[in-house]
């Protein structure tokens, strides 16, 4: 097990330079560079542009050296001291800007992914066993459309219902009477109510995903001989079911959570921006928008990485799951 | 194996031509025919005419790609023309028949009774029953010039009398016809999807076909591309992207430019299927046999192995082009992807993205449901074909 961890988080290193090194060109390519940017947008302020300040920020991000140095400078900014640069947008630190946004897309993120397994699990395992059954063909055309359909198409959908039938306007995480309280339970609570509806949105294409990568495989186990060796020797239903298909079944499973993180990230992204959530989503847009590059690279950059370690977790997860992995080095399916 | 004297035989080459020297392997399965006289691509067809989804599904597809064709000459109107009396006009029900005095056939509308808000200048609609705009087949209307060559202004359905408008599905806040608009939107969408999948399927097959082929170190270099490419989240990379194409660029540089970076990112997972066939087929006889018979490496690839992968590889293709328009309209409707004077599925959501549109003007949504359909068909008619060419089912 030690062994496959190990080569398993060797692995990821490749994968995060490259992902920093992509994150690093998203800043680069918009022609002009960060302090053209930052002189036009003192200008247009109508504030004058002090020449000091422009010489120590020259000198902070050695825009006149070549790429690899200028990259260098900040992935060990980023690495050493946790600077992520400036936001001339918002003339604030980047980091500060930024950690609040991704830990409540983090949040949503993993919310969802539990919530997708808590349905897709009953789910797939139903539309297995009765194969061919009305909830079978149910379920299959709604997992269909829930593929089929842009999460932000769900989103404006239900925004349009509640505001027609509702008469509210959806939006926010938090109520607007609890919007300057202190955090209680009340609180709490109405974060809660209010966290469910993008969940779900969110979860909609994965959820239905998933439910189909479970049927499937669980068709394929209940055809094995096992399974009637099983059921001759007068297990009960269930525990034919439950024992062992749904088991080896399961290994699949877990292995999407390596894709469905990806997805999962994306569209919440997309979400947040049609439910003016304030996750990472509406401040990437507008700082892309904006070409405020330092602060949508960087974004750009922890959400790759959240991504890579939560898809290095789902591998770990697996292989203390299936032996067949650990023990064989078998190739994730 | 050995019984095959006939490699220097050109009629056995041009009888096969589909099956290729996969034949003496696969014959044995397609039980009961003749050997060589059903070509796999029969049998294929055969067994996806069965699946009733996947036929519906291939059926509506054919009817976006010709709207997408000859979308001048179907919508009712051009995708520009204005009508500011018109803002926001709800969607007209289409009659067939009048029945108020006896039967009288014709397609007509209701005209509408505007009322503007003196204050918001907000036009109020009522369905002014009184008045009929008559509606006809093959009507003359707006000029334009199919394909951008041949001029005319014939529609296909559209108000008899050219100076009326008919809104089917709405208008939008200029008083531009959505239907019009959508029919337009489906030939950019449609073939960002298609061009983009192009693209990437040039890319997969070339980088999946070494990787399997060749294995070894370019095998296990490409895998940690495609590792790496899989395992970032693509909206916010494609937004990053995206924000990079120089705002001054013209719609045709636009719409390459969103394209390549569509195709860019998403080759993965082509790559990976044409890979994995490779890996499965090196191992197989007749493939072993055709190398013993002095075959090229070329020959190998092109005779002998694709043409027993062409329909998992047709498959792959029809499941990867809902991915692009997906992609494409995320981008569009986010303003970092094409643009507005550009009329695509995802341009025109932008102008459902906040909630004080759509609860006044619902149709807006409407592009959203075209993307809802082509991405279903497309997938039907996808997993119809999988299925199809999977000998084993």
């Amino acid at each position: 097990m030690l062994h496959y961890v190990i080569r398993r988080v060797l692995y990821m290193i490749p994968t995060l330079f490259a992902i920093s090194i992509v994150a690093f060109l998203v800043i680069q390519l918009p022609p002009g560079d960060y302090l053209t940017a930052y002189i036009a947008e003192l200008s247009a302020q109508g504030q004058g542009v002090d020449s000091a300040q422009i010489r120590a920020l020259e000198e902070r991000y050695g825009l006149d050296d070549p790429f690899f140095v200028q990259y260098w400078n900040w992935v060990c900014g980023i690495v050493l001291d946790g600077d992520f640069g400036q936001s001339f947008q918002y003339n604030r630190e980047v980091s500060g800007l930024m950690w609040d946004r991704i830990g409540l897309t983090l949040a949503l993120a993993v919310v969802t992914l539990l919530l997708s397994w808590a349905i897709a699990f009953p789910f797939g395992v139903y539309s297995a066993v009765r194969q061919y059954s009305l909830g079978d063909y149910a379920v299959t055309f709604v997992g269909f459309v829930g593929l089929a359909t842009p999460n932000f198409m769900l989103a404006l959908i239900f925004a349009w219902v509640s505001y027609r039938y509702f008469g509210e306007s959806v939006g926010g995480f938090v109520s607007r009477e609890y919007a300057d309280a202190a955090w209680n339970l009340g609180k709490v609570l109405d974060v809660l109510s209010n966290l469910w509806i993008p969940v779900l949105i969110i979860g909609t294409a994965g959820t239905a995903a998933l439910i189909r990568v479970l049927r499937a495989n669980l068709l394929d186990e209940l055809r094995k001989p096992y399974v009637t060796t099983a059921r001759a020797k007068g297990l009960p239903e269930w525990r034919v079911v439950l024992k062992y298909p749904v088991r080896m079944s399961l290994s699949p499973f877990i292995s999407t959570i390596g894709w469905i993180l990806p997805t999962l990230v994306g569209g919440e992204v997309m979400v947040s921006i049609v439910l003016s959530l304030e996750t990472t989503g509406p401040l990437l847009v507008e700082a892309l928008r904006n070409q405020d590059m330092y602060l949508a690279g960087s974004f750009i950059l922890v959400l790759g990485v959240l991504t890579v370690v939560g898809t290095l977790l789902s591998d770990l997860l697996l292989a203390w799951w299936d032996p067949r992995i650990r023990h064989h080095h078998v190739e994730r399916v | 194996m050995g019984a095959l004297p006939d490699r220097p035989a050109p009629p056995e080459a041009s009888r096969e031509p589909l099956t290729g020297a996969g034949a003496p392997d696969t014959e044995p399965r397609t039980a009961g025919a003749p050997p060589g006289d059903v070509p796999q691509r029969v049998l294929v067809w055969r067994r996806f005419r069965r699946s009733r989804l996947a036929v519906a599904g291939a059926l509506v597809l054919c009817a976006l790609l010709l709207v997408s064709v000859f979308s001048e000459f179907l919508a009712p109107s051009t995708p520009d023309a204005y009508n500011a009396e018109r803002t926001y006009a709800p969607p007209q029900r289409l009659h067939f028949a009048d029945t108020a005095d006896g039967l009288d056939l014709g397609m007509y509308v209701y005209d509408y009774q505007v009322e503007r808000d003196p204050e918001t200048l907000a036009n109020t609609y009522t369905v002014d029953e009184s008045t009929r705009i008559p509606v006809g087949l093959f009507v003359r209307g707006e000029p334009y010039e199919l394909w951008g060559l041949i001029p005319s202004d014939v529609h296909l359905i559209g108000a008899a009398d050219p100076d009326q408008d008919v809104y089917l599905l709405g208008a939008d806040r200029n008083g531009r016809d959505m239907a019009s608009r959508i029919i337009y939107g489906t030939r950019v969408s449609m073939s960002i999807g298609l061009a983009g999948v192009a693209l990437s399927f040039v890319l997969g097959l070339v980088l999946g076909g070494l990787s399997g082929y060749l294995g070894g170190r370019v095998d296990n270099a490409i895998q940690r591309v495609i590792e790496f490419l899989m395992s970032i989240p693509t909206i916010p990379l494609w937004m990053g992207l995206s924000a990079a194409v120089p705002r001054d660029w013209g719609s045709v540089q636009t719409y390459v430019a969103i394209t390549v970076l569509l195709s860019l990112i998403g080759w993965t997972d082509l790559a990976r299927v044409v890979r994995g066939r490779f890996l499965s087929l090196r191992q197989e006889d007749f493939v072993t046999a055709a190398r013993l018979d002095g075959c090229g490496t070329g020959r190998i690839i092109g005779r002998h192995m694709l043409p027993s992968f062409t329909s998992h590889i047709i498959a792959s293709l029809t499941l990867a082009v809902p991915f692009m328009i997906l992609a494409e309209t995320s981008l569009s409707f986010l303003g970092l992807g094409l643009q507005p004077p550009v009329v695509s599925w995802g341009v025109l959501l932008q102008e459902a993205q906040n909630i004080h549109s759509i609860a006044g003007a619902p149709w807006l949504l409407l592009p959203g449901a075209a993307v809802t359909v082509a991405v279903l068909v497309l997938n039907f008619v996808g997993d119809g074909v999988r299925d199809a060419a999977d000998p084993y089912r």
